[in-house]
């Protein structure tokens, strides 16, 4: 049984569909990237895998005894006001709260895998600082390590190399790389970086009007689009 | 001045306002700290208005106060806390509505049988002797068990504060996280109003969180300020109302604006160095 499955599945915010026709499946340990023009729906696709917009037709649904207790997820954009008093350390410890089952406080397993996460993407030094005061791309590390702790079997990465220095994403990238192959975890990435997501990716979806191609990178670059997109003709 | 102080606590009616006056007041200012980051003062402003009306039916057909505004107050923090999630509908109207009809409601019900008079103006500006009804000591059990409620919820309270489609996509049931907030806070204001008035009780909710937002960088930082903050200025105001008798709510709201302008203060002035 698949991970997750889209059946026919229809997309839309306030009745007006985005995307349509979605019809796959992710199995445990696929590395799926998402690619696509601005606006194509990339967003809205994780959010319905994520369950927090309901399909408007078709289903999607989880198998394989995967619950939303076990998924990692990075939004797209950083957007808290500037001023919210919270500290690094407190953002990256909240991907825990799925782990803590009904214990009201975190405890030192807990703590330690925050602080593991914080040293992975390079934030340890940062830890006792304002969220909402630092810059773009160390938001986004904040973020990246909030959805690793949260992650346990699936991890949904909305564009996680946008903002990133170039040692930043190639770091990024051996980590995702190294989570899916090393530990089994199955990973859903949006990603504009045509030339990385083929190469890291097991299959690859992309999204634009009204057409959807699904498959693996050797098809994708195959295809119009996926030449377009990795600049064949230049 | 210990004379005085001593002459102030043979009351022990005073003892026991003191007592529930910064329990309520503590946990007013540990949730006002999610529901000011969540944009939701304005619920706790609608609130503190249904609670007058609440109130006033509850005076007027002989129940017990409390049996009657904590669930009704339970109740339309839960509606509240659905408009507003539907942005589409217009919340501020909706909320606007609800509250100042039962403002008007909680008036003429007043006004019908006894006429506008000192009932009126101690629910709408409180009234330190509502602490020495019978109520005192339900009173006192419900607000520590806000505040024992708050504190076991505090992880979950940040992660849905600060992000609650994280903590949606990740597995946690952050709309009863919401849900909890609201009732939490729906008993804290009618406990309160009794003391602080329905036009003030808000005020218990916004100014301590955002005083301690001025100086503070984390989330428990600014939660531990806002209810040792407001703690403080409820004492404070108390004396000031005893010693000066000024009303109660009106004088812990003063405090609570020395307050925040001390911090504002202290704030420029770190950010000028
Ligand atoms: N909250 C919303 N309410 C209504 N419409 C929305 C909302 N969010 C997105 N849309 C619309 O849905 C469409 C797809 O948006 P989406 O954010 O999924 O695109 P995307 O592929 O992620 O784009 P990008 O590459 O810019 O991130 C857009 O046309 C957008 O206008
Ligand atoms: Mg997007």
């Amino acid at each position: 049984m698949s991970l997750l499955t889209c059946e026919n599945a229809a997309l839309a915010y306030d009745g007006r569909v985005v995307i349509s026709g979605l019809d796959f499946s992710v199995e445990q340990g696929d590395l799926l990237c998402v690619t696509g023009e601005n606006g194509a729906g990339k967003s809205t696709l994780i959010k319905g895998l994520l369950g927090l917009i309901k399909p408007k037709s078709g289903h999607i649904y989880t198998g394989d005894g995967l619950m939303h207790k076990e998924i990692g997820y990075l939004p797209q954009q950083n957007k808290f006001h500037h001023d919210f008093p919270a500290s690094v350390e407190e953002v990256v410890l909240s991907g825990c709260l799925n782990s803590i089952g009904h214990r009201p406080f975190y405890k030192k397993a807990e703590k330690q895998r925050a602080a593991d996460n914080m040293v992975r993407l390079g934030i340890s030094s940062i830890a006792k600082q304002c969220y909402g005061q630092l810059s773009g791309g160390q938001q986004r590390r904040v973020l990246l390590a909030r959805a690793l702790c949260a992650t346990h079997r699936l991890l949904l990465l909305d564009e996680p190399a946008s903002g990133l220095d170039p040692i930043a994403t190639a770091e990024l990238y051996r980590i995702i790389s190294h989570l899916n192959r090393n530990d089994g975890i199955t990973v859903i990435m949006v990603s504009h970086d045509i030339p990385a997501a083929v190469s890291m990716a097991k299959h690859m979806l992309h999204l634009g009007n009204g057409a959807i191609f699904y498959g693996t990178p050797e098809e994708y670059k195959a295809t119009s689009s996926g030449s377009a997109f990795l600049g064949g003709g230049a | 001045m210990i004379q005085a102080m001593t002459a102030m606590f043979s009351y022990s009616f005073m003892v026991r306002a003191l007592i529930v006056g910064v329990l309520v007041s503590v946990s007013a200012a540990l949730l006002g700290v999610s529901l000011v980051l969540k944009r939701y003062s304005m619920i706790g402003d609608g609130l503190s208005h249904v609670g007058f009306g609440a109130l006033s039916i509850a005076a007027v057909t002989g129940m017990a106060e409390l049996a009657v505004a904590i669930p009704v107050v339970v109740i339309a923090a839960v509606l509240l806390l659905r408009i507003s999630e539907n942005a589409h509908i217009k919340g501020d109207g909706a909320i606007a509505l609800i509250s100042t009809g039962s403002l008007a409601l909680g008036v003429m019900v007043i006004s019908t049988t006894t006429g506008v008079n000192t009932d009126i103006m101690n629910y709408l500006f409180g009234s330190i002797l509502a602490m020495s009804g019978p109520d005192a000591a339900l009173s006192l059990v419900l607000s520590a068990a806000v505040l024992i409620l708050f504190l076991l919820f505090y992880n979950r309270m940040f992660a849905v504060t600060f992000d609650e489609g994280f903590a949606r996509a990740t597995g946690s049931p952050a709309g009863s996280y919401n849900t909890l907030l609201a009732c939490l806070t729906a008993v804290i204001i009618v406990l309160g109003m009794r003391m602080m008035g329905a036009l003030l009780i808000s005020s218990l909710i916004i100014f301590p969180p955002l005083t301690a937002m001025r100086l503070c960088k984390t989330f428990k930082g600014t939660v531990i300020c806002s209810g040792m903050l407001s703690a403080v200025c409820f004492i404070i105001g108390m004396f000031i109302s005893f010693f000066f008798s000024t009303p109660t709510g009106a004088s812990v709201v003063a405090v609570n604006i020395a307050a925040f302008a001390v911090f504002s203060l202290i704030a420029h002035i770190k950010t000028l160095k």
